[in-house]
């Protein structure tokens, strides 16, 4: 894809990061002062919570969402930064194809994990 | 008339010769209204003969004596000394460009970046550009939209300005981007087409952070960190089909009932053959 549609995407995804990166900080940092996404209280990351979270399809859908916004919104300006330090064109094929690679792999891996939780969630699996 | 002595910190260079650049102190003594082009000419005429920089009109018109004067990209013949109010002028070659002698930087990878965007009219009727026999119909706002960008003497400041072009020089730069807007934004103009496929690549805008010294340091007044913003907004939105683009400007029609007045003589023959 040519930068521009490159540039693009990463304005779209920057927009999708605001409003999901508030609600994750709200549920997963802000636990203690907003108290939101988090029904059996504790810590955000205890499985009741984690479980109560995953049965919810809002959830397991802006999880992936999230996170492969992030991952191109920030491998994106990772890759120019990257790019700024004069690299020769081939080491820049190089840079994006490993960026691609990297951004796709933990896509994969992350929307995995939130798939597999929402599924242990509906089954009701401890 | 007395001045004030100050000094000049001239960067010196010649290629093939000196192994780097040096810093080289010259003393002159600043009359009231004196330029650092008149500076350096002083240097010139009273101390060293050799001393190498790019100038012509004297008037900031033609943008050939475009350096660095206090760490700034400036005119020489733009800035009075007094107005730095400094004892002490450091002046060096523009920046961001390879350097040909002391303070005369190579700009053939502005020009070259400039010619790559075609910042010329583009139209199908080319041989009514070629050899015009009326004008093209613009109005007063249509003329409005790109005629800031159009004052743009090439001079090199933004260039030497831009962080982006410092680091990647597959950039464009501010001056060739400006201008590829000036001319995309120019209604009788129908090349918009023609620039996008660099537009669309990484000589494009899209290295621009909008640090926004380009505008900073333009001696006419030239925004070019606006035009690039501009350039990004209409070539995204052409990549979504959503640019609303212009027809080209009607060819007005020949006055029929206007008469020349007496005494009027004809234009002279032109002197350019296409």
């Amino acid at each position: 894809m040519k930068e521009r549609g490159l540039w693009f995407l990463f304005l779209v995804a920057g927009l999708v990061v605001l409003p999901l990166l508030a609600v994750h900080m709200a549920v997963m940092h802000l636990d203690g002062t907003l108290a939101v996404g988090n029904p059996s209280g504790g810590h955000p990351i205890d499985w009741a919570n984690v479980m109560a979270r995953g049965r919810s399809m809002a959830f397991a859908l802006t999880y992936p969402l999230l996170l492969g916004a992030a991952l191109f919104h920030g491998f994106y300006g990772l890759r120019s930064i990257l790019f700024e330090l004069g690299p020769a064109a081939g080491i820049k094929k190089a840079i994006s194809l490993l960026l691609l690679l990297a951004g796709l792999t933990l896509f994969v891996y992350g929307s995995w994990a939130a798939i597999t939780a929402h599924q242990l969630a509906l089954r009701g699996t401890p | 008339m007395s001045g004030k002595t100050i000094t000049f910190r001239v960067r010196r260079f010649t290629p093939g010769v000196d192994p780097t650049p040096r810093w080289q102190d010259y003393r002159i003594e600043a009359l009231p209204g004196m330029t650092v082009l008149d500076g350096l000419w002083k240097i010139k005429e009273t101390a060293e003969p050799g001393l190498a920089w790019r100038y012509s009109c004297r008037m900031g018109i033609c943008g050939s004596c475009g350096m660095m004067i206090n760490g700034r990209p400036c005119l020489a013949c733009n800035t009075q000394i007094a107005e730095l109010g400094s004892e002490l002028v450091t002046v060096a070659p523009l920046p961001n460009f390879d350097i040909l002698r002391d303070l005369v930087p190579d700009l053939q990878s502005m020009f070259a970046a400039h010619r790559n965007l075609a910042p010329w009219i583009i139209r199908e009727d080319g041989r009514e550009t070629e050899d015009p026999t009326v004008e093209y119909w613009q109005s007063p706002h249509e003329l409005e939209q790109y005629l800031q960008f159009s004052y743009c003497i090439k001079c090199g400041c933004c260039m030497a300005a831009c962080p982006t072009l410092a680091a990647d020089p597959t950039y464009s730069g501010p001056q060739p981007l400006a201008q590829a807007h000036r001319y995309n934004t120019d209604t009788r103009d129908a090349g918009f087409g023609a620039r996008r496929a660099v537009l669309s690549g990484e000589a494009g805008p899209w290295g621009c952070h909008f640090a926004g010294e380009c505008s900073q340091v333009c001696p006419k007044g030239v925004d070019p960190a606006r035009a690039i913003q501009l350039m990004k907004r209409q070539l995204v939105l052409d990549l979504l089909h959503l640019r609303r683009g212009h027809a080209p400007a009607p060819l007005i029609s020949i006055p029929k009932e206007v008469r020349r007045r007496d005494g009027v003589t004809d234009a002279p023959p032109r002197t350019v053959r296409t």
